[in-house]
């Protein structure tokens, strides 16, 4: 079974890639609209790929053992390409406006989409950097897409080169990984950690993977680069790069640290307590002072990332479950929030500034009341969705006797809430500011929608948590 | 005296110490940076072929090829963004780069 080709599984990101030279072809030989239609054409594609991937009958280990489609894979490529697809029609009005509607961008997003398809089905050191650099090579672009805008390019430049040192760091750990196990395969490097007491390059290698992913998810301390990228890039673009590579690059951590490493867990989960809690804390703290919203969108993310982590840390099926809900609901409430975002826009100009929100309640009634309902919800006040997340990991981090854990993610959780409701108190009650420019339909339905699931989320949690619970026994096996 | 595993090992981690040093010291030059993501994705080269002869398995010296091949592609795409940057700039000196503060 093992030396199967079964290349059928990997036919979601296959067809991905190929469309997305079709969408190429198609941005290439049309004149006039190009844009439009290759934002459709991709947009098509998302659910096409999507459909594949709910079709497809996992599991299935292919190609020789580097590629698995699983229970996990399957959940976590469909919320990807479902984030990918709402950054998208996010992107349609915005680049328009600020003159950057080429068609590149849907296809940069469609490649990082596939980069990030493989990254949560490697089943090997090679392919797990194989669609590590496929997608960071397309956000880095992405990323730096306004070239003729001082602060996007500079965003670009430093999301590089951070980028580039997490990857260094991250092919150095398997380097050393490899050599001290003997196989680049996640089975192989089980089998040698079971076999004997893991040598001391092994866990030198470990260390330097952890690393690398913590890069990415940007957690503390790896989280230098994420104010200043979320606030030069391109608000859609921003939107994008705080949900989709964010979730993939948990789901490739949640894989990575249970499958090879999972014999290891008393070496890492240390680590993982360390930078959960000091990314729960920074992200309470730091984002406290800042006036700019993008810039507060970060910090909270870093915040996000730290409650994420804690499932990990417990290590069990609950505390995976419990990840993966999180991150389902966090990538909704924050497509939502840059929808707000993305709809502050003033006499033709983006606004990013917490104040140009002042009296928002008396001029946009209803963009107003879906912002109040995400900052509730990632303040995790219930009933909104916001607290279920938080419920399921705290709750498995207590089961796991990881208290301590759960008591800061609450404490910091209050912190948090401040600036949350901070920005409640700006719409409401502050002298109101011109309004807003009218906002275009696509934002509007992005926001309806993301609204009506932040706030009827506690009707009807079951298909999701069922959903998550199989694709954590599929990883953990329960 | 026999050059064995230990040796190489201790070369790819001097070169990558020294790219990390290179990326986090350097006031200079953008371009000084690009050279050291390099030396740092060469160390690991080192080490996966090392590696690779040591254990005798190919897996090693299959993923230095796909390392390569990555790195060049990681080459191209930061010059075109340092050249986009020096458009918007007129400079690439490390310290010119803090129009956002951090």
């Amino acid at each position: 079974m093992e030396s199967a080709l079964n290349w059928h599984a990997a036919i979601p990101e296959l067809a991905l890639a190929c469309l997305g030279m079709a969408a190429l072809m198609l941005g290439v030989f049309m004149r006039r609209g190009a844009t439009l239609a290759v934002t459709m054409f991709t947009l098509a594609s998302l659910l096409l790929v999507a459909m594949l991937v709910l079709a497809a009958d996992a599991p299935v280990v292919a190609f020789d053992g580097l590629f698995v489609l699983d229970a996990f894979a399957v959940f976590t490529k469909v919320l990807v390409l479902l984030s990918a697809a709402l950054a998208l029609v996010l992107a349609l009005d915005w680049n328009e406006k600020e003159g950057i509607d080429r068609f590149e961008y849907p296809v940069l997003v469609l490649l990082a989409t596939v980069g990030m398809m493989a990254m949560v089905s490697a089943n090997d050191l090679m392919s797990l950097y194989l669609g590590l650099e496929l997608s960071s090579l397309s956000l880095y672009v992405l990323a730096a897409i306004h070239r003729d805008d001082l602060r996007a390019t500079e965003a670009g430049l430093k999301y590089f080169v951070l980028g580039a040192v997490a990857s260094g760091m991250l092919l150095y750990g398997s380097s050393l990984v490899y050599g001290f196990s003997g196989s680049t395969r996640f089975a192989g490097i089980a089998a040698a950690i079971e076999a004997g007491p893991a040598s001391l390059g092994l866990i030198t290698g470990l260390c330097f993977v952890a690393a690398g992913l913590a890069f990415k998810v940007s957690a503390v301390p790896f989280h230098m680069w994420t104010p200043d990228v979320y606030e030069g890039a391109p608000t859609p673009v921003t939107a994008f790069f705080s949900i989709a590579p964010k979730l993939a690059a948990v789901g490739l951590f949640l894989r990575v640290m249970t499958g090879p490493f999972g014999e290891a867990a008393g070496q890492w989960t240390q680590i993982i307590v360390l930078i959960a809690i000091a990314s729960m804390l920074l992200g309470a703290f730091a984002a406290i002072g800042q006036s700019n919203i993008k810039r507060l969108m970060a910090y909270s993310s870093i915040g996000h990332i730290g409650y994420a982590l804690i499932g990990l840390a417990a290590g069990t099926e609950e505390g995976i479950r419990g990840v993966l809900v999180y991150m389902a609901i966090y990538i909704v409430m924050n497509a939502g929030t840059f929808g707000c975002i993305v709809a502050m826009r003033r006499e033709g100009r983006a606004s990013e500034r917490i104040e140009d929100l002042a009296g928002l309640g008396a001029t946009a009634p209803g963009l107003a009341f879906a912002l109040t309902v995400f900052m509730f919800s990632m303040a995790g006040i219930p009933p909104l969705a916001g607290f279920f997340g938080k419920f399921y990991v705290f709750m498995a981090a207590v089961q796991a006797g990881l208290w301590p854990l759960a008591v800061i993610g609450v404490l910091a959780s209050v912190v948090s809430a401040f600036y949350y409701l901070r920005i409640v108190k700006v719409m409401y009650f502050d002298p109101a500011q011109p309004a807003f420019d009218p906002r275009p339909a696509t934002v509007g339905v992005v926001v309806a929608g993301t609204t009506l699931f932040t706030a009827l989320f506690a009707l009807a949690p079951a298909p999701l948590v069922a959903a998550a619970g199989t694709a954590a026994r599929a990883l953990v096996g329960g | 005296m026999v050059v064995g595993l230990d040796h190489y090992l201790a070369v790819a981690a001097i070169l990558f110490t020294l790219g990390i040093f290179g990326i986090f010291l350097n006031r200079k030059n953008v371009i000084v940076i690009l050279m050291s993501v390099e030396l740092m994705l060469l160390a690991v080269n080192i080490n996966l072929v090392a590696f690779s002869a040591a254990l005798g398995d190919l897996t090693g010296q299959i993923f230095t090829m796909l390392v390569l091949t990555v790195a060049a592609a990681e080459a191209a795409i930061g010059l075109a963004i340092v050249v986009v940057y020096f458009r918007n700039r007129g400079s690439i000196a490390v310290e010119d780069i803090r129009v956002m503060k951090g």
